[in-house]
């Protein structure tokens, strides 16, 4: 473990990822407590320009409400939508992989034909799709994105599991008379689980993207204030008013690139073999 | 005596910090002299690579020649260039390499690949390159030059592609040959022709050789001189002769002894009771036989009958490709069989399903090749140990505690806590051998189950395995390349050639007075062998 932390903070870049995801995870805490009041309130004039008033520093927007507290609550939703597609994603296409990989012959067929029928519909088209099925809300983001992202994970476990499936310690368990589950969950999972933190954190990033993109078109939980929305929001002013735009913008690129550079390094830590050799 | 053409002279090597000692190669000195082969021998780890990549210059990164000199007539090679050291490399000193395979270009023609060294240092035109690579090949004894320079790499043997590793390395008719455990990866009777080519081409071109190698029979086979490393250091060193009659140092004794004889180990055991029977089993691999191409059929293992008494030990022996390893793995059922019974008292092990087949296979359990790849890096050893037990419905304290004894009689007391990756090779097949006992097995099958380890550990865990196998009663059935290995531990000994049977019977038969060509083969081939029988 203290190895693994050596080598992560070697990687400058995971570490300004790591800083800026403090920062907004923070922000996402103390949102609430800092803007004690909806976002969505009105406090000040319409169009006021950033650091004009300074109880508005970043500036209000056509409604005339607080920017900087509208960032502050969007960083919840954002990282919230984040977090938990994600998870769900994995719950789904780890078992799916792992079954394809570790089974092979016609689960293996069945459940990689399934797989690339997600794979070849747009995924953000098709999220759009099943968002406007659905009610638009959290719950049908959050599925919406999962269901589209999950793919991926199912072909990374598949490929892991199969070559992990001929090495002797598997054969030693299936020897030992341990069955196909519990060979799959002790044995071949855990070892799995370094590329998998690493394309999750990616996915993170992904997700959040995906969010502000629906939520910019108007896709998004009508209830939540999110960065996408602001961007939307302001986005038929964008010639007065660059600022209501352009603060939630820096927001979703900060929070993506801090996701994308903390997954860098912890592939770096996580396969010192490939980091050395990258030089 | 002539000048030596290589001096090496108080060589340090230094290793990057953080590793096991300082110094890869602690103050070595040893010369190389035209026409004559130098062995190093020493065990993983004793720095005898290294010293030979040092003179290639072509140390792994973050390893450095920290004092001494590499002289190479009046140059010394140490701090010299890339450049400079790229031109001396091939045109004076060549290497060819253990695995013969990741030596060539797998997309590469052979006569290309033979090509390319010429072009390196800006020699010849295209076209005689290529002629001259049939030349080379001629000369290292290809049968059929002019085919062998058109193919590619897999479409050659592992002993033919040695053959063109060393007509590469001699391409530029190099003063000094290196040749890093040339034979490591072939087969016996491969390797025997592979010594003798690079004996006749070293006499032949008067080349100095510097020959690697952790087996004390290839330096009986070809050596000129000696030299024993342990630990970067030079422990004894001199004349072949004088070092293998009559070794000074502990060290080279310890190594000679460990050696395990050609000879018999012991009479057969009196015959007892039936264990396990092997009735007409068959497997044939299939492959292709898509709509366009036809089916190829590969007999790895044909018709075998076989009978397994209690206590007893059988060995399997044969090259790669004979079939042996394929037999074992239907043993265990890792492997279906196409036909025949594999009977363990009335119970059928090749057609049992589900419950049955778990509580067979309990009574018969494998002990795995590569110490590396059969313990799962992320479970604890003690866990892995139990996890047949729990498995079959012991409790886990119970398993686990079990698991402690069994670590304790192999050799490592509380080591059930720790992972894999603590333990040396040696180490790591005690933990196999202890998972393998821990479901109380009848039979065990042993795959290769020492041939990864250095001969001194070797010899240890033969060791243990036979204490085991007489404390509990064990039939052991075990698979190797190794002759010297099988005539020292088994009571019967089953010769198998492509997929075949060819002779079965007592160690002392077998070995002493082989009855078919191919075992007869088989002991001839194996280097080394008239210093063994002088010193016996």
């Amino acid at each position: 473990m203290s190895n693994f932390w050596t080598t992560f903070k070697g990687n400058k870049g995971a570490v300004v990822g790591l800083v800026i995801l403090a920062i907004v995870l923070l922000a996402s805490i103390f949102a609430p407590m800092l803007y004690t009041t909806s976002p969505w309130d009105m406090v000040n004039m319409p169009f006021m320009a950033p650091g004009v008033d300074s109880s508005v520093p970043l500036g209000t927007d056509t409604l005339g409400r607080d920017i900087a507290a509208g960032l502050a609550h969007g960083a919840y939703i954002s990282l919230l939508v984040g977090f938990v597609s994600t998870i769900v994603s994995l719950c789904i296409g780890i078992p799916l992989g792992a079954a394809a990989g570790y089974f092979g012959g016609w689960v293996d067929d069945v459940l990689m034909r399934i797989t690339e029928f997600f794979q070849v519909i747009p995924s953000f088209a098709f999220a759009i799709v099943l968002v406007a099925i659905f009610e638009p809300s959290i719950t049908s983001m959050i599925v919406a994105i999962a269901v589209v992202s999950w793919p991926p994970v199912a072909r990374l476990l598949r490929g892991e599991v199969m070559s992990l499936k001929h090495r002797e310690f598997i054969e030693a368990a299936e020897l030992s008379g341990q069955s196909g589950f519990t060979i799959i969950t002790r044995q071949i999972l855990p070892n799995t689980i370094s590329p998998v933190i690493v394309l999750a954190s990616m996915m993170v990033a992904t997700a959040i993207l995906t969010e502000s993109a629906l939520s910019f078109m108007g896709l998004g939980d009508p209830n939540v204030m999110s960065w996408g929305y602001i961007i939307g929001a302001g986005r038929t002013v964008l010639q007065q008013a660059w600022w209501i735009s352009f603060f939630p913008g820096v927001a979703i690129l900060l929070t993506v690139l801090a996701f994308n550079l903390i997954g860098e390094g912890l592939n770096d830590a996580l396969n010192p073999r490939l980091a050395k050799r990258r030089g | 005596m002539t000048d030596p053409i290589v001096r090496i002279e108080k060589l340090k090597i230094a290793l990057p910090e953080g590793a096991d000692r300082p110094y890869a190669v602690d103050r070595c000195s040893f010369d190389l002299f035209p026409g004559k082969i130098l062995c190093v021998v020493g065990e993983s780890g004793s720095g005898k690579s290294m010293s030979a990549n040092a003179l290639m210059g072509l140390l792994p990164e973050g390893v450095h020649v920290s004092d001494g000199r590499i002289r190479l007539g009046e140059r010394d090679l140490v701090g010299l260039t890339d450049e400079e050291m790229r031109d001396l490399r091939g045109r004076r000193v060549a290497m060819i390499f253990q695995e013969p395979l990741s030596a060539l270009n797998p997309l590469m023609r052979i006569e290309d690949q033979i090509a390319e060294v010429f072009e390196a240092h800006g020699l010849l035109k295209p076209a005689e390159r290529k002629k001259r690579a049939v030349e080379l090949l001629t000369e290292v004894g290809l049968p059929d030059p002019a085919r062998a320079a058109r193919a590619y790499p897999h479409q050659l043997s592992g002993g033919q592609r040695q053959r063109v590793v060393i007509a590469m390395a001699l391409a530029l008719e190099p003063e000094v040959l290196v040749a890093d455990e040339p034979t490591t990866a072939l087969d016996v009777t491969t390797q025997a022709q592979i010594l003798e080519l690079i004996r006749t081409l070293q006499v032949e071109r008067n080349m100095a050789v510097m020959f690697i190698t952790h087996d004390f029979g290839v330096v009986a086979e070809i050596a000129d001189h000696v030299t024993v490393m342990q630990l970067g250091k030079i422990v004894e060193e001199g004349p072949a002769a004088t070092v293998l009659s009559n070794p000074q140092h502990p060290y080279t004794r310890k190594l000679i002894d460990a050696i395990p004889k050609l000879r018999a180990g012991r009479a057969a055991a009196p015959a007892r009771e039936t264990l396990m029977e092997v009735k007409g089993v068959s497997k044939t691999y299939r492959s292709g036989g898509g709509l366009f191409r036809p089916v190829r059929e590969v007999h790895a293992v044909k018709d075998i009958n076989l009978t397994i008494g209690r206590g007893e030990t059988i060995g399997i022996v044969g090259e790669s490709g004979s079939g042996k390893s394929s037999f074992g793995r239907c043993l265990v059922r890792l492997q279906d069989t196409d036909q025949g019974q594999i009977l363990l008292g009335d119970q059928d092990i090749t057609k049992a399903q589900g419950k049955e087949l778990q509580e067979l296979r309990a009574k018969v359990q494998m002990i795995f090749q590569d110490p590396y790849s059969s313990l799962n890096p992320r479970i604890r050893v003690g866990r892995t140990i139990a996890d047949g037990p729990i498995a079959h419905g012991t409790p886990v304290d119970q398993a686990m505690a079990e698991a402690d004894a069994l670590l304790e009689r192999v050799g490592l007391p509380g080591a059930g806590k720790r992972y894999p990756h603590e333990f040396s090779g040696g180490q790591r097949q005690r933990i196999g051998i202890a998972r393998a006992l821990a479901l109380k097995p009848q039979v065990i099958v042993a795959d290769e189950a020492v041939s990864a380890l250095d001969v001194s550990i070797q010899a240890q865990v033969l060791e243990l395995l036979d204490e085991l196998k007489r404390e509990l009663d064990l039939s052991l059935v075990f698979i190797t390349h190794d002759l010297r290995v099988a005539a020292q531990i088994c009571d019967r000994v089953m010769v198998m050639q492509k997929g075949e049977c060819v002779e079965i019977g007592p160690g002392s038969q077998v070995f002493d007075n082989p009855s078919h060509p191919y075992t007869r083969s088989l002991i001839e081939a194996i280097p080394g062998k008239d210093w063994d029988a002088e010193a016996a």
